[in-house]
């Protein structure tokens, strides 16, 4: 009977292994996709691009693959930048396996090893994530837990480096200037209505959380003393009730002497609050922040949009149509004082005002000013922001008179009837292009800007939609004097105007013609049209975008961050899809 | 022999529940507007079918979308008991805004936070608007990139195809 017994389990056991080899792959669900944005240059004297540096062609592409079976699901990235579009780092440059993980996740406990994505609270002690049309990730090549020991109760932890391009995770290079180090960080959240069974209902909500986040890293300076563990800590409160709604949370960092921060050995603190109120066709909001100091790298000499480990978001409204997002605003990492207040309401349906289908209105106001910085002791002697001493001390609740940005808008939206659907805003706009940009000495932008948006319906499958904008500086016009060697400064400065029209076939195919005129550009030579044409093809998950003609200089902003785009002419592609 | 009979027996049932139980609904953990934890794996809707659909309140396609499907939802949901799930990929910078906003437009949908677009990469979003619709067990059965106008209309032949 043994006999027998022993190559029979070990059948039934191969069987049961094929089974399961059988269902790892039958019953998973595998997804993925693809997306490649190309674009070909050409020479453009009109708008002044007249090398090319021996780039025609930039491409920028990835495929990804998910795969999962119930609580266990892995993925990876590939990537290839041959070479990259102009605008993205140029250490992007290359091809390969870019990012991949596994997780197992039971509900209790949740463990990924590879490349993590995770933001602890809003995001001000540590925040990785990826923003592929910026060509920014900060994943965290390594580990990350997450318990949830009862209802309501998560503890995360994580412990990686960051991705830092195509750098080796394994070795450090210091020959190439690559002194990244380890990041690690706890948190933990507490949400009292989903623990606590008789507050499980209740009107009044609690949620309590905190994180601590440090980095290891390396001193390789011969001038500064770099601290090899700098430690940053977080806590946070939400509170709601009926329809309002509060949250803030609260930042600080030990010393972190950085290139960003002019090696200074100042502390950091942030702060970032909203108040809230919604009912039905009617929601108000208002948020403050200030941030000083609280530029948080894996690496001291890091200065571009790479190896953060926190992320300050700036609290602005966020435009979408070409002219008003022209100058959009960067967070400034060194400090800020801000404060934002935004109202929507819908007229309702069947008033005189409302109409049929009602009005939607929507006013926004936002401010940032910088923090005011006051000389300390050093040596015996006053110093502000000097390299290697603390800085400069700064009054948290006082307000600097240098203003970066000023944003008042208001919007209409209203359908009128069946047929017709009209969008309409008007921007009142500071900006200090000096400060933001870095264009020293460049006038601040101060600007009216509107825009006009109207879809007309032909019939249920066919649409057109009208876009006029406009925007107009208060003092830098035609006749403004510019000398010679600022000129570079007084690119796309002055008054534009922009159309467009889009005619839709739903539900694939869409075609654009548009003109964007930087007509009252002080200097005449920057008197440029910038012509596109665009081909969209929509099909499920396919979109297909051929576009050709000029790009303006600008900077392309994702959640505040920010990416510059030089102008350039010629046609580029974009293909996605997925499965 | 009789022990492992039943084990193999086990096994095949066991495997056959997991084929039962197969839906297209990654396992990702997002919260709500009250804060509260949803698995994504566990979303349902008594049987019926739920449209997923990914915006962000600085997206205007998305808005669009969401205004035309605010408009047709209460016949959707008459006629075929639809239920719509609007995830917001809002980052912390908007997220506190979300709220007011959605009841500002006057929304009736079921809001999801998808803050650091967990749910967002593992159901491949990389742009949105984007949106999903799954049958009654959370199969996946139509998915569409973008929004042109009328494109909603397309949506519900799909949804109506389900009942049939």
């Amino acid at each position: 009977m043994r006999r027998v017994l022993l190559p029979l389990l070990i059948f039934v056991l191969s069987g049961v292994q094929i089974l399961h080899a059988q269902s790892f792959l039958e019953n998973a669900q595998i997804n993925g996709s693809f997306q490649t944005d190309a674009q070909y240059y050409r020479l453009d004297e009109g708008i002044d691009i007249t090398d090319l540096y021996g780039k025609k062609l930039g491409i920028n592409g990835f495929g990804k693959v998910n795969y999962s079976y119930g609580n266990f699901s892995a993925g990876m990235r590939f990537e290839a930048f041959l070479p990259e579009l102009n605008g993205f780092r140029q250490e992007l440059n290359g091809v390969g396996l870019a990012n991949f993980f596994a997780t197992y996740d039971n509900g209790f406990i949740g463990v990924t090893v590879g490349d993590v994505y995770d933001q602890f609270g809003s995001g001000l002690v540590f925040r990785s994530y990826e923003e592929w049309s910026l060509g920014m990730d900060n994943a965290l090549r390594g580990v990350r837990t997450i318990i949830r020991p009862t209802q309501g109760v998560t503890l995360k932890g994580v412990y990686g480096r960051q991705r830092f391009f195509w750098a080796p995770y394994n070795e450090r290079d210091f020959a190439a200037d690559d002194y990244r180090g380890i990041v690690r960080g706890v948190d933990g959240e507490w949400d009292l209505n989903q623990s606590i069974t008789s507050m499980n209902d209740s009107e009044f909500r609690v949620s309590l959380g905190a994180s601590f986040v440090s980095k290891k890293q390396y001193d390789q300076s011969l001038f500064y003393y770099i601290p090899e563990n700098v430690g940053a800590a977080a806590g946070r409160i939400n509170l709601g009730y009926g329809r309002f709604a509060f949250s803030t949370e609260y930042a600080y960092k030990i010393n972190d002497p950085s290139a960003i921060n002019n090696f200074i050995y100042k502390n950091g603190q942030a702060l970032l609050s909203s108040l809230s109120y919604s009912q039905k066709g009617l929601g108000i909001v208002l948020q403050v922040k200030r941030t000083d100091n609280m530029s948080f790298k894996s690496m001291y000499t890091a200065t571009q949009n790479d190896l953060d480990i926190n992320f300050i978001p700036p609290i602005n409204y966020t435009h979408t149509h070409s002219l008003p997002s022209m100058y959009t605003y960067s967070t400034q990492p060194n400090g800020e004082m801000a404060g934002q207040f935004q109202i929507n309401y819908t007229i309702p349906k069947g008033t005189a005002l409302g109409g049929k289908y009602g009005t939607k209105l929507a006013l926004n106001m936002s401010q940032v000013n910088d923090i005011v910085r006051d000389s300390v002791m050093d040596n015996g002697h006053l110093v502000l922001n000097k390299k290697g001493t603390l800085g400069y001390s700064s009054n948290f609740f006082a307000v600097s008179d240098h203003r970066f940005f000023r944003d008042i808008n208001f919007e209409i939206d209203k359908k009128i009837n069946k047929d017709w659907h009209v969008t309409a805003q008007y921007i009142n706009l500071f900006y200090d292009i000096a400060t933001i940009e870095g264009h020293a000495g460049a006038p601040d932008v101060k600007a009216n800007i509107g825009f006009l948006d109207v879809t007309y319906k032909i019939d249920k499958r066919q649409s057109i939609r009208f876009e006029l904008q406009g925007l107009w500086e208060n003092e830098v016009h035609k006749g403004y004097e510019v000398n010679e060697d600022e000129k570079k400064d007084f690119q796309k400065r002055g008054d534009w105007a922009a159309a467009l029209v889009e005619y839709t076939i739903t539900p694939h195919w869409s075609f654009s013609i548009g003109d964007k005129w930087n007509y009252g550009n002080p200097v005449p030579e920057f008197r440029d049209h910038y012509f596109t044409g665009t081909v969209s093809y929509l099909h499920d998950a396919t979109r297909i975008m051929l576009s050709g003609g000029r790009q303006s200089e600008g900077v392309v902003c994702v959640g505040g961050v920010c990416r510059t785009v030089p102008a350039s002419s010629g046609v580029s592609l974009t293909i996605s899809t997925s499965f | 022999m009789k022990k492992l009979f039943a084990l193999l027996v086990a096994v095949l049932l066991v495997s056959g529940v997991q084929a039962q139980q197969k839906s297209d609904l990654p396992n990702v953990t997002i919260k709500n507007l009250q804060g509260k934890d949803v698995n994504i794996a566990k979303l349902s809707n008594n049987g019926k079918p739920f449209v997923m659909t990914f915006w962000a309140t600085w997206c205007g396609p998305c808005i669009k979308e969401h205004n035309a499907l605010d408009e047709v939802y209460a016949d959707w949901k008459a006629e075929t008991g639809v239920k719509i799930y609007s995830v917001s990929i809002d980052d912390s910078r908007s997220t506190a805004k979300v709220k007011p906003f959605v009841e500002g437009k006057g929304w009736d949908f079921e809001v999801l936070l998808d803050t650091n677009k967990d749910l967002a990469r593992a159901m491949n979003v990389s742009n949105p608007p984007y949106t999903f619709l799954f049958d009654g067990q959370g199969k996946l059965v139509y998915q569409h990139s973008g929004y042109f106008e009328g494109a909603e209309n397309d949506l519900y032949e799909e949804i109506l195809n389900l009942k049939k």
